[in-house]
């Protein structure tokens, strides 16, 4: 779960890495109230899940409270590379910028263990100054267990080099943002820039954080942090479900058994749409090994709620549940669907395979649902499928 | 012979007597596994029946040990206290465990791969969030179904479950060594590589199927191992070619971020390292049906 600006600001602020003030608003008029409390000036920032915003003129600098709300006015609701600014952060003026430096702890999936990326070329240019002089850019792992004491921070700064009027502010910097990446159960926590300002002080101006939704279960502050406005709604719907639902931008819907084999689905639906006008897979949805009536019900209730969606495709292997249920499964939630007034009219192509199999298949032709063909390969289903996709399309 | 398990594997299962422990420890007793033992602090000294096979409680991974020589467990306790249990796995020596459970926090698994690396990584783990694995007609540890193939000379290895049981139905007439789900998670225990040099080593295998998704480097990294230390054919499959950048698609590791982990990448790495590629399951499982027809 990546986080907006100013919620990374508050976790920095909880764990002692120094920020400056500000408060987010999602109106323009609110901008002056806080301005006026800020002393007068401020800067108003585009609040949106990407980067390059400041080039994409999302950060602007008032000198005035008026020139905040006007400046608010302008950068709420802008689009910034397809992010709609639904909220700024009314910041306090940083104090004059004297150098920008480049902090991060994350996840080294090769590695298998946490990394820690430093540099002093911080700033908008990191990215090419990475790319282009990885020499300027110290990469040091960190042990998950001995994790990051005054010492590994000084090692940091050493292999970042640092200057040595900076070196103890920023490894005290280092040794906060660690704790906050650990304890709040982060997978990246970055500082871009941290700026040296003429006092000499170190200060985080700008920062991204990324949370570890599977530990969740010790941080039940998470749940606020979730984005819903920007959650597409059938999404949330899915969510409120606990289905594993992803919208794309297709025409067929997918409901699938395990994240692997959804995923495979998906690919197998793209390629046989190649033959059928392009049509593309509308969602990706595992409704996990189990696949009871219940939650294929829900899942189809969903697929089936999409206007996008001109055809279903369940491919369902079954593991350790087997196909009958599965069978089963799907005729009783189409049953529960119709009896809830829920009018089912997208044909949908099923392909049971694995155990117990042939005694599924039965329990749908047994059934004679209009709407329901069955396909015993997944490539021939996949093909059935796009083909029912086109023709309605 | 296949590889990390035989018949001769003494398994105890860490969470026996949950409910999921009692579902798959059933099932895995049905299909020939040897079961010696569970482990729940809170139930030692108890037994559980599972028709009719008494299998005994014991209240540490250690003691387990001690008393029934066991060199393998499973561990289905829930994810807040998985991290917990594969420590005591690992404080305990035993040589094998594989991490059924889904949903573990990243900083857990790391904390227990760093932690099994001072230890001297005389634990091998598989997973977390795994199938586990199977040596069809020998011996089952996890809840992959054992009635889907037989025996037989194809060694697999994938990260994801249900693309297991899907590769080993294309291709049950021809059975298996062994199936290895490794896991889809950030940070896994065995990976491709662990489980191709087991292959490679075992002589009950003719040819490797690896399967692999979208999200980090591990199929690339694979690829150039294959490249250099794999003799025996390897037949490949990926995962996710038409997923959308910076989405997770269920497993937490299936995430692609810019240009890295896609699966054309991978794709062309596996492909220059001379494995074949097919582009669905079902033609991978022929290309694998071509190279061992010769």
């Amino acid at each position: 779960m990546d986080l907006f600006e100013y919620q990374a600001r508050d976790l920095f602020a909880k764990h002692g890495v120094p920020v400056l003030a500000g408060e987010v608003i999602d109106t323009p008029e609110a901008a002056r109230e806080i301005t006026e409390r800020l002393g007068g000036k401020s800067v108003v920032k585009a609040q949106v899940k990407v980067g390059g915003r400041g080039k994409a003129g999302g950060v602007k600098l008032a000198a005035t409270p008026d020139e905040a709300v006007a400046r608010a006015t302008d950068i709420l609701g802008m689009d910034i590379k397809g992010h709609t600014v639904h909220k700024v952060m009314i910041a306090e003026t940083a104090p004059e910028i004297v150098e920008e430096y480049y902090v991060s702890f994350l996840l080294d999936r090769a590695n298998r263990t946490f990394l820690s990326i430093a540099s002093v070329e911080g700033g908008m240019e990191i990215e090419e100054v990475a790319a282009t002089r990885p020499e300027a850019v110290a990469k040091i792992a960190i042990d998950a267990i001995d994790g990051v004491d005054e010492a590994k921070a000084q090692e940091i700064v050493a292999a970042a080099k640092f200057p040595a009027e900076v070196a103890d502010k920023v490894a005290n910097v280092l040794v906060k943002l660690w704790d906050t990446f650990i304890r709040e159960d982060a997978l990246l926590v970055e500082v871009n820039p941290l700026a040296k300002v003429a006092s000499g002080d170190v200060i985080a101006l700008d920062g991204k954080v990324s949370l570890d939704e599977n530990a969740e279960f010790r941080h039940p502050d998470f749940e606020e942090l979730h984005d819903k406005a920007a959650a597409n709604p059938l999404e949330a719907a899915a969510k409120e479900k606990n289905l594993n639902y992803v919208k794309l931008d297709g025409e067929v819907g997918i409901i699938g058994n395990g994240a692997g084999l959804v995923m495979s689905t998906l690919d197998v639906v793209a390629y046989a749409g190649e033959h059928h006008k392009g049509v593309k897979p509308a969602n990706f949805l595992d409704i996990g090994g189990g696949a009871s009536a219940e939650v294929m019900a829900n899942g189809l209730e969903i697929i089936l709620g999409d206007p996008d969606v001109k055809s279903v495709f369940v491919n369902v292997f079954g593991g350790i549940t087997a196909c009958d249920a599965v069978a089963n499964g799907i005729v009783q939630a189409l049953e529960l669907l119709e009896s809830k007034g829920e009018e089912v009219t997208k044909p949908l192509v099923v392909r049971l395979d694995g155990n117990n199999a042939e005694l599924g298949r039965k329990i749908l032709d047994d059934r004679k649902h209009p709407l329901v063909q069955r396909v015993d390969t997944m490539d021939g289903a996949a093909d059935k499928a796009a083909e029912l996709a086109a023709a309605a399309k | 012979m296949a590889i990390f398990l035989t018949q001769e594997s003494k398994v105890i299962v860490q969470g026996m007597t949950g409910s999921e422990g009692q579902k798959h420890t059933r099932r895995m007793l049905a299909s020939g596994t040897n079961i010696v033992g569970g482990v729940n602090p809170r139930k030692a000294g108890q037994s559980v029946d599972f028709d009719g096979t008494e299998v005994p409680v014991f209240g540490t991974v250690k003691e387990a040990i001690e008393k029934t020589g066991a060199d393998v467990t499973v561990i289905f306790v829930p994810e807040k206290f998985t991290k917990d249990a594969v420590v005591e796995a690992i404080d305990a020596e035993i040589p094998l465990a594989v991490v059924i459970t889904e949903g573990i926090a990243v900083h857990d698994t790391a904390s227990f791969w760093a932690y099994a690396g001072k230890k001297g990584n005389k634990t091998r783990i598989i997973g977390p969030n795994c199938p586990g694995l199977i040596t069809p007609g020998q011996s089952n540890a996890g809840i992959i179904p054992a009635d889907i193939t037989k025996p037989g000379r194809i060694g697999l290895v994938s990260k994801s479950g249900t693309l297991t049981y899907q590769m080993m139905y294309e291709l049950r007439d021809l059975g298996f060594s062994t199936c290895v789900g490794i896991g889809g998670d950030p940070i896994i225990g065995t990976t491709h590589i662990d489980a191709l040099k087991a292959f490679q080593d075992d002589p009950d295998t003719d040819l490797i199927v690896m399967i692999g998704e979208i999200g980090g480097d591990a199929e690339e990294r694979a690829a150039a191992f294959i490249k250099e230390n794999v003799t025996k054919p390897v037949v490949g499959y990926v995962a996710g070619f038409t997923a959308p950048e910076g989405k997770t698609m269920g497993h937490a590791g299936a995430i692609v971020s810019g240009s890295s982990g896609t699966a054309q990448a991978k794709k062309e790495a596996l492909e220059a390292a001379g494995v074949k590629v097919g582009k669905t399951p079902t033609e991978t499982a022929k290309l694998a049906r071509e190279i061992l027809a010769g």
